[in-house]
């Protein structure tokens, strides 16, 4: 078992003709992702990599019988795409392209009220099952099968966070990147309530940044409801108010947002947080070892 | 991207969003010709930044005639404003915008911001015109009153009458209200606005529903397809190098500290801050080379670092998965060699092509310190530069 997708999950690449897409295709097939398909409009009939290019997500999905979906296509276009997506039905659809325009997300977020597709991201890293699916951008090797969920605002403090509780011999069940946009799809809670009811997930690393109210929001979420230890880290202690630190969602605006609230709120909800960003795997053991998890959780 | 209250407010005319009448001025003469062709009693000097609490720094005079006008174009012209938003340093005044002064009967508060919780455009409203909302918000949550927005059909006339009972306008400036409102919101949605606030809107004593302060936002992300928002910015009121990195499509923001900041990832990138903070250290700069990054990219985030003359050390951080290690350290290499690195520098690698990576550092020849984890990698600089 793991989160969102598995050995069986097939997937198609939105935007496969793209040089970064081809990169990223190539990493994934060699992970031994499941990649059936790939959509570039007008180079439908093509073949990049031995994987067929159809010219919509529909064809797509309807020759290969794909459930999934990762969306590379540039940020002007990245919204239709995802609704194109939608559109076909898909289970799960995971959109790595960054810099998509706030009001673009928010068009996507109403068109899917009612519909069956979980969306990841906008601008995320993906979704990783290590040894059994990799779609998105991080680099694959880093993994290691076991049972730590992990769920970020950040992609590349995601990296850290794995290496480090790989490198101590502490395997993921599923990393979960949710993005770093203002509007984005799966947040906190979905990807923890989702860890919650994994029986292969004994813990949960949740990597949150300053702006917005999702981590104390989720804080409150694992307090009423979580019956796993989740271990935290809050980005950004340092930076100006005011200033947007690169991710869109990452601006402390009237006083609201700040790291210092954030952790304080994840405290009194029982979330032990990492001092600084080195000891992120560090605080996780200790607390499995609080919660006598730490033989269970030691994968290698 | 921010923009001026004159160029906010000549934009909101466009949309049935009435505002006073006036001019900007870059000189004293034309602060003087633009009062005489509104032909007004009464006129506003007022100081065009880009911040907010302008009146209380002395940036905002009401003029009875031409001379005052002169008298306080003069004085605010070229004069440092240092207000609770431009920092100690204050921002220097080279815009004047004048306008036709008013009879103010009341203010209030109107603006649209995007709610995060419900992935909705909001538009908020308030009676206590004239004040910081995040105020009002701490002191009397009950005077703002809130309207979510289906992007599906826009703001919509009930909403905006609700809005405007709701904060008490009067029922004969309910039409001009609802206009206002109504045309507020279409600027924001196809403009691509990220913030827009009218503090104070205000009635007056003919009858009309005006704009006397527009503060307009732009969605960065946006700004591909909005060329005549494009056209508004003001460099001077940018960091110059914040400006040469976006150039390269760097996200750069400049700080106090010495130790410059090269990271792949804003979440990183805030979380390397972190680290040198937390041994004792202070970065200089907030620096994302972003996913696409080519060498010639590192190069120029390279030289924008080494132009911050009070950097005294490089803490180098990626952890590559878009950005290949060998791509990163040919660029260190590159910017090195090109730019004559004479200050510490600090690599830490991991992540895609990190052996080929780290080759190419050991192999070219240069001093550099390589650092095994983020710790490491900020312990050395921080005792580097001190």
């Amino acid at each position: 078992m793991s989160v969102f997708i598995n050995k069986d999950t097939k997937v198609i690449v939105q935007g496969i003709t793209g040089s970064t897409a081809l990169f990223h295709t190539k990493q994934m097939l060699e992970y031994g992702t499941k990649i059936v398909g790939g959509v570039t409009p007008k180079k439908g009939g093509t073949e990049v990599e031995g994987v067929p290019v159809f010219d919509t997500v529909q064809g797509a999905v309807e020759q290969t019988g794909a459930n999934a979906s990762v969306i590379y296509v540039p940020a002007p276009f990245a919204a239709d795409a995802i609704m194109e997506a939608v559109d076909a039905e898909l289970d799960l659809v995971i959109c790595i392209t960054e810099h998509i325009p706030v009001l673009d997300m928010v068009k996507v977020k109403r068109y899917m009220e009612g519909k069956k597709t979980r969306l990841v991201g906008p601008n995320c890293p993906g979704v990783i099952t290590p040894d059994e699916c990799k779609i998105g951008i991080m680099p694959g090797y880093i993994h290691k099968k076991g049972h730590i969920g992990v769920v970020s605002r950040s992609g590349t403090l995601t990296y850290e966070a794995v290496h480090q509780l790989s490198e101590e011999g502490f395997g993921q069940s599923t990393a979960v990147g949710i993005g770093g946009d203002p509007v984005n799809g799966t947040d906190f809670i979905d990807a923890l309530k989702a860890f919650n009811e994994d029986p292969e997930t004994e813990a949960v690393m949740m990597i949150g940044e300053i702006g917005g109210t999702a981590e104390e929001e989720a804080a409150e979420w694992v307090k009423a409801n979580m019956n796993k230890p989740v271990v935290g880290f809050i980005g950004g202690a340092t930076a100006p108010p005011g200033k947007r630190m690169g991710h869109a969602g990452a601006i402390i605006s009237g006083g609201k947002g700040t790291a210092e609230e954030k952790i304080k709120v994840m405290n009194q909800c029982g979330i032990e947080v990492a001092k600084t960003p080195s000891v992120m795997g560090e605080t996780l053991i200790s607390v499995l070892k609080q919660k006598g998890l730490f033989d269970k959780c030691k994968t290698h | 991207m921010n923009i001026h209250e004159y160029q906010g407010k000549e934009l909101l005319r466009k949309y049935g969003v009435a505002v006073p009448n006036g001019q900007v001025a870059y000189t004293v003469d034309e602060a003087v010709e633009a009062a005489k062709n509104l032909g007004t009693s009464v006129s506003v000097v007022k100081a065009q930044i880009h911040a907010g609490g302008r009146g209380k720094a002395g940036g905002v005079k009401v003029a009875k005639n031409l001379d005052e006008v002169r008298t306080y174009a003069n004085e605010i012209l070229g004069k440092t404003l240092v207000t609770h938003q431009t920092g100690p340093q204050g921002k220097e005044v080279k815009r004047l915008l004048i306008e036709e002064g008013c009879d103010i009967q009341k203010e209030y508060y109107v603006g649209l911001v995007l709610d995060r919780a419900t992935s909705k455009v909001t538009m908020m409203a308030s009676e206590e015109g004239g004040t910081e909302i995040e105020e009002v918000a701490e002191k009397t949550p009950e005077k703002i009153f809130k309207e979510v927005i289906d992007p599906v059909t826009g703001l919509l006339p009930f909403q905006a009458r609700r809005l405007a009972f709701n904060i008490n306008i009067p029922k004969e400036y309910l039409s001009k209200a609802v206009k206002f409102m109504l045309g507020l919101y279409q600027a924001f949605v196809e403009k691509d606005c990220s913030i827009a606030e009218i503090n104070p809107l205000v009635t007056t004593g003919d009858g009309e529903v005006l704009a006397l302060d527009a503060k307009l936002n732009f969605d960065d992300n946006a700004l591909f397809r909005q060329k005549d928002i494009q056209t508004y910015r003001d460099l001077d009121e940018e960091d110059a190098k914040e400006i040469e990195a976006s150039k390269h499509d760097l996200s750069y923001i400049a700080l106090d500290g010495n130790i410059g900041c090269m990271v792949n990832g804003a979440g990183l990138a805030m979380a390397t801050m972190d680290i040198i903070k937390h041994y004792n250290g202070d970065p200089a700069n907030f620096l994302d080379v972003g996913g696409g990054a080519t060498a010639e990219k590192v190069t120029e985030a390279f030289k924008i670092i080494l132009s911050d003359s009070n950097v005294k050390g490089i803490l180098v951080n990626i952890f590559g998965g878009i950005m290949k290690c060998d791509v990163i350290a040919e660029g260190v290499v590159a910017a090195t060699k090109q730019v004559g690195l004479e200050i510490p520098l600090v690599v830490r690698l991991e992540g895609t092509n990190v052996d080929l990576g780290k080759k190419i550092l050991a192999e070219s020849g240069l001093n550099i310190t390589a650092a095994e984890s983020m710790a490491d990698g900020a312990e050395k600089i921080v005792s580097l530069v001190k």
